[in-house]
């Protein structure tokens, strides 16, 4: 069986949940090979949980220089191993940081790339949902080693034995790497709430929540609900919450079970980012706000007196 | 740095308030189905070039890549103040996939003598790649400080401030460079009178695939290293239930949701 190349995404010593995503999709096609580009004592940290998902093989990558720089030592190390394994596919995440490698990787090993996938059959055929879930597309790589990006939380990380055989890999810079420095990092705390493009129920504020203190009042029924925080745009640019928490068009794409706007008007782009969700729940003080037309159930009403209501009826329930 | 040569690549894309589409015929963008604009993000790129170029001296020149009709979104990019403009168009290029279109845009942008800077937005509206600038970086050999949410160049060192879900990062490097720009940047200017009736005497150069040296064949949908099986629109969602809130608003929800087996 063939190897699929899959990039390990890690941060303090610790795998990200969308990397185990990736090597349940990778068994689909052949045998998982876990690539890991880190510090020295990486791997040691986070190879029993690669072999707990599956992972035949871990090359790895470490050296003191691998976090110093951006991209360049991930897209060497996958451009390395695609040329002498011959993989069925390099599989990377499709973050901000994923898409950038995966490009990069793509171009330097002649092959075509599929951006945002949501699933991948065994033939290699991968789904797309494109124009915010407007259209479903069905598209498989031509020419070269498929190269494919996978959306966060799309596919369910499923646990599997592997004998994660470790495999230590020189890898040269290659002349394509200019070099970018990293002078410094402030990473995101993450905090006791499931992370937004994995979370099963997001709950969502925006501009109708009218300041960042009573951003409280989201983040209560997110809680109550076990779920994660969202913002529209407007939201966002008004500095009630972080920019990284945006749901939409230029923000993130969610499909959770759950979605519930409060303060939400519904604009296109915001649907755009959570229009597939399974169930959607709206609150808002205007009955024509176009979020109802996409509401599976909508209450014309005060977010500030309906959604307190709502997490205290969650937690008796769950009480 | 004496003056700054600055690129910026701009993309028109369907406007995001109006419906987009792919065509039934090669699942391609529906371009007559939505109006065109300039992408906003690449606004954001505009303006931030043109803060640089007022910082340190130098000349904006735009970089574009679409049908003949993306003229509207050079214009615009003009009239904010960027100094001329290199339009890409070639029938050729219908259907080309990112990979292409990196390539074109790094052939673009090598006719463009002594460039210290190329700006481009982080991630387009339409394709959502979020992969191209740093696929011209790997093509120019050039460092790429993308995601930007603040630039700053000083002598020849150009500093950025990332931001992506992993959080923010310190970038540094030696210029020439490649920059792309998010959308907490700036807040882009509107075009002045003057600015729009002086952009219309600002010199665009139209360049064809022949002009760059690239092969027909090695471009567009015919050649694209991907292809698409089959597309097809979801069905619009409809609305469900709608109550007005009698002070049970909440419990209702609940109700709801535990029908639903959501709670
Ligand atoms: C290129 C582009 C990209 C964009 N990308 C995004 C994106 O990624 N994400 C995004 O969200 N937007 C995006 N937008 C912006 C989008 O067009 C809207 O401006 C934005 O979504 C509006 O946010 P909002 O619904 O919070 O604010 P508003 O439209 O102002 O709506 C606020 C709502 O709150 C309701 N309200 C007020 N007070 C209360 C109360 N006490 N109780 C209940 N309801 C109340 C009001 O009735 C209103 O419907 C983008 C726009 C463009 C052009
Ligand atoms: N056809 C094009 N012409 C000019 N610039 C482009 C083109 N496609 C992408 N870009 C630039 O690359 C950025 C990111 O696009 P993408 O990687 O496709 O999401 C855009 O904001 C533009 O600055």
């Amino acid at each position: 069986m063939s190897e699929v190349l899959v990039l390990v995404d890690h941060v303090d010593g610790a795998v990200r949940k969308s990397t185990l995503e990736l090597l349940t999709a990778a068994r689909r096609l052949g045998e998982p090979s876990a690539v890991v580009v880190g510090a020295p004592g990486t791997s040691a940290k986070i190879r029993e949980s690669l072999a707990g998902h599956g992972a035949a093989k871990v090359y790895v990558v470490e050296s003191d220089t691998a976090t110093d720089l951006l991209v360049t030592p991930q897209v060497d190390a996958l451009a390395l191993l695609a040329e002498r394994t011959s993989p069925a596919a390099v599989l990377v995440s499709a973050t901000a940081e994923g898409k950038e490698i995966a490009g990069r990787v793509a171009l330097r090993t002649g092959s075509g790339w599929l951006v945002d996938v949501d699933d991948i059959a065994a033939d290699g055929v991968a789904t797309q949902s494109v124009f915010g879930g407007a259209y479903v597309v069905k598209s498989k790589v031509t020419t070269g080693t498929p190269v494919i990006t996978v959306r966060p939380g799309a596919i369910d990380a499923e646990a599997a034995e592997g004998a994660a055989t470790e495999e230590a890999v020189e890898v040269p810079v290659a002349e394509a790497s200019k070099p970018v420095r990293v002078t410094g990092r402030e990473p995101v705390v993450a905090g006791d709430r499931p992370e937004l493009s994995e979370a099963s129920v997001v709950v969502s504020g925006g501009r109708g929540v009218g300041s960042a203190d009573s951003f409280s009042v989201v983040e209560e029924l997110a809680d109550a609900l076990g779920g994660a925080v969202g913002a529209s745009r407007a939201a966002v640019d008004s500095g009630y919450y972080p920019g990284q928490f945006q749901v939409g068009q230029t923000g993130k794409t969610v499909s959770p079970q759950l979605y519930v706007a409060l303060g939400i008007s519904g604009a296109i782009q915001h649907r755009a980012g959570m229009q597939t969700s399974k169930t959607i729940v709206a609150v808002n003080k205007d009955p024509e706000a176009p979020i109802f037309e996409i509401a599976d159930f909508g209450v014309v009403g005060d977010l500030f007196t309906v959604a307190p209501q709502l997490s205290q009826e969650v937690a008796k329930r769950r009480g | 740095m004496e003056t700054m040569n600055i690129v910026v690549l701009i993309k028109q894309v369907p406007d995001t308030w109006s419906e987009r589409k792919l065509t039934d015929t090669d699942h391609t963008l529906d371009r007559d189905a939505a109006d065109a604009v300039i992408d906003e993000i690449n606004e954001r790129a505009v303006e931030e070039a043109l803060l640089l170029k007022e910082a340190h001296g130098g000349k904006v020149t735009v970089v574009s890549m679409g049908p003949d009709r993306a003229t509207d979104a050079i214009r615009k990019a003009l009239s904010m103040g960027a100094d001329e403009a290199v339009h890409i168009s070639d029938a050729a290029l219908h259907g080309s996939d990112t990979i292409q279109t990196a390539k074109v845009l790094a052939s673009a942008i090598r006719t463009i003598e002594g460039v210290d800077l190329v700006v481009a937005g982080n991630e387009a509206t339409d394709g959502r790649a979020g992969a191209i600038p740093a696929m011209l970086a790997e093509l120019l050999g050039l460092p790429q400080l993308t995601h930007a949410r603040r630039v700053e160049v000083e002598g020849t060192e150009v500093r950025v401030e990332r931001e992506t879900e992993d959080g923010i990062t310190h970038l540094a490097a030696e210029l020439p460079a490649v920059v792309s720009v998010g959308e907490k940047i700036n807040e882009p200017r509107y075009p002045s009178f003057k600015g729009i009736m002086a952009a219309k005497k600002k010199p665009v150069t139209t360049l064809g695939l022949g002009d760059l040296g690239i092969d027909p064949s090695e471009v567009g949908l015919a050649a694209a290293f991907t292809s698409v099986v089959e597309s097809a629109p979801k069905p619009p969602r409809g609305a469900g239930e709608r109550v007005e809130d009698q002070g049970d608003g909440g419990v209702r929800i609940v109700e709801y949701l535990a029908a639903q087996k959501l709670v």
